[in-house]
């Protein structure tokens, strides 16, 4: 029988996720969302600053999960307990309502099914905290609403071919997938950027003029 | 070759060591029923415990392992002890920090009493009267040791491949002298796939004529079925890849193919220079006795749940693997961590990207020390 010559090499794995970092403060808005003393799952909780503040500042028993190699190595070097692996992967472990609280920053976004993860978070954690970037942003509607062009901004700067950014979301779109698997929002938190870099809070017709959205949501 | 100066300063390294050994009457009563004693075991240890007696990091060897861990026994050694690259001053277990030890385990033969030892009771060696030897019955003897050495609670159990199983295990079976676990590459039960293996090199041995039901010594030992297991063995070590990379298909002789079963691929010579050197130090009833007690590792026993026998242990865990390790693959370290973490344990799992298969925890890696000197420094209350 011939002898074929294996395969070259196999490619570089899948590069790690390009992550949509979190507007400067926005920590501070989750953070006072937790209760003291709490079981928290991050859920991409890449090198770890939301999870090391909360056990710095909130004495709780945190626990991370991400699939990048140097995040891990970076977790381990602030002395968190860290999970090596895909999201769902991560919670699979968890029976129901094991945690307190299952948070999950800027990574909806790149789920293959928000909506499976959401459901997934929901049993696990008595409460789960959300934040993602508002896609319905008066930037956003301006680029595809009058110029015709995929939206590009600064906090999801990709072109639409190479955008780890698959299922963007607005709102309005994320309430609806709330109400549908009738999910309790306890709290809405909508976020700008003022002229000066802080981060202010967003009255007015949010869906339009908020960049980022965080929500605390429980089962019903 | 180095002179004894150079061996002594050479920058990481624990310099000249010896290794000691430690007597104990027993008899230990072992998992099998029967009783072994009096022990031996033979160990070393690299730095300095401190006044609370804090620092102590165990070591545990794999299957062809020994107590020599790091530095050289001789200034002519060609080569430093097994681990060397992670031991010494200012590596992953820095012994300027860490008092490091390390024991041959019962059943092995670079020290310890095992089944080349004289027997006292009849005064030859035991050969296949030695008692069949478990994971847990290793990890029994060196709480003597420990117990000898007045530790009372290690900072940290770390070990690969086998050693990874005596972690589970001394984290199971005395949670409250493990503060710190880190088992790598590892199982919490060999599968069907090692026990096939483990087999076929164990019939490979006994299948020699020179074995002669294990009581060879003072005669020609049975080196062609310890080489072949051996060979097996290293075969289960690497990966396709490290393999392909390493050798392809590269012939010995440059004047082409030899139509004949004379070594002409480099990866024959190899294979048997792996194992006519493993047969210059290693015992074959010891070869047994050792893969015996890896197929009998089964951490979840006796409940059957490996989360129950799990849910005993109090220390904090870092599991590693390979992505390429294909005798303790991946998934048995995430079975270890899911059971860790339904017990809400603290524990952080690591798959590290490499090629070089399941024998990626002896070489070199910036991955794995950083992990491991850094778990060791932070996870720490």
């Amino acid at each position: 029988m011939p002898w074929t010559e294996p395969a070259a090499p196999p490619l570089p794995r899948e590069e790690p996720l390009q992550r949509t970092a979190p507007l400067k403060g926005e920590l501070e808005y989750i953070i006072d969302l937790v209760e003291p003393g709490t079981r928290v799952l991050d859920l991409g909780c890449g090198t770890g600053d939301l999870l090391k503040a909360l056990q710095e500042r909130k004495k709780v028993f945190p626990q991370g999960v991400d699939i990048d190699e140097e995040a891990i190595q970076v977790c381990v070097s602030k002395g968190l307990p860290v999970y090596h692996g895909d999201l769902d992967e991560g919670l699979a472990d968890f029976g129901d309502r094991a945690l307190d609280y299952v948070i999950l920053t800027n990574v909806i976004q790149v789920l293959h099914r928000p909506d499976f993860l959401m459901r997934e978070a929901a049993r696990v954690g008595r409460r789960v905290i959300v934040s993602f970037p508002n896609f319905a942003h008066w930037s956003a509607r301006l680029q595809l609403g009058l110029l015709g062009r995929m939206p590009r901004t600064r906090r999801l700067p990709y072109e639409w071919y190479d955008s780890p950014n698959i299922h963007l979301t607005t709102i309005r779109d994320f309430e609806e997938l709330l109400r549908r698997e009738r999910l309790r929002v306890h709290h809405r938190v909508f976020l700008r950027s003022a002229r000066d870099g802080r981060l202010v809070p967003v009255r007015l017709w949010p869906n339009l003029l908020a960049e980022q959205a965080i929500f605390l949501v429980s089962r019903e | 070759m180095l002179d004894q100066t150079d061996v002594q300063t050479a920058p990481g390294s624990v310099g000249l060591v010896q290794t000691q050994y430690f007597t104990f009457p027993g008899p230990l009563r072992l998992t099998s029923g029967k009783e072994l004693g009096p022990i031996t075991l033979a160990y070393e240890t690299y730095g300095e415990l401190n006044s609370d007696r804090s620092n102590a990091i165990l070591v545990e060897h794999a299957l062809s392992g020994d107590a020599h861990v790091a530095g050289r026994h001789h200034p002519a050694d060609r080569k430093p002890g097994w681990w060397d690259m992670m031991v010494g001053p200012g590596k992953a277990l820095d012994t300027t920090k860490y008092f490091v030890i390390c024991a041959n385990c019962i059943g092995g033969c670079m020290g310890s009493t095992g089944p080349s030892s004289i027997n006292p009771a009849t005064g030859r060696p035991y050969g296949m009267s030695f008692p069949v030897i478990t994971i847990e019955d290793m990890v029994e003897a060196e709480t003597y040791l420990l117990d000898h050495l007045g530790i009372e609670r290690v900072l940290c159990v770390i070990g690969g491949s086998m050693g990874g199983m005596r972690t589970l295990q001394w984290a199971v079976s005395h949670p409250d002298r493990v503060r710190l676990a880190i088992p790598i590459a590892t199982t919490s039960r060999h599968t069907a796939q090692a026990i096939a293996f483990d087999e076929v090199g164990r019939q490979a041995i006994m299948a020699d004529p020179n074995w002669k039901g294990g009581d060879y010594y003072g005669g020609p030992r049975p080196e062609r079925g310890l080489a072949i297991a051996r060979m097996i063995g290293h075969i289960t070590y690497l990966s396709d890849e490290a393999m392909h990379r390493k050798f392809g298909r590269n012939l010995i002789r440059e004047n082409g193919l030899e139509f004949g079963f004379e070594e002409e691929f480099q990866v024959q010579s190899y294979l048997r220079y792996q194992g006519d050197s493993f047969v210059q130090r290693f015992d074959a009833n010891s070869y047994l006795y050792i893969t015996k007690a890896m197929d009998y590792f089964d951490l979840t026993r006796p409940s059957g749940s490996l989360k129950k026998e799990l849910s005993r242990a109090k220390a904090k865990f870092l599991v590693i693997s390979f992505t390429s390790d294909w005798l303790y693959p991946t998934y048995q370290s995430r079975e270890i961590v899911t059971a860790l973490r339904q017990n809400n344990a603290y524990v952080t799992f690591a798959e590290i990207t490499t090629p070089h298969g399941h024998d990626a925890f002896l070489l070199e890696s910036r991955q794995l020390t950083s992990l491991i000197s850094n778990f060791l420094s932070y996870a720490v209350d």
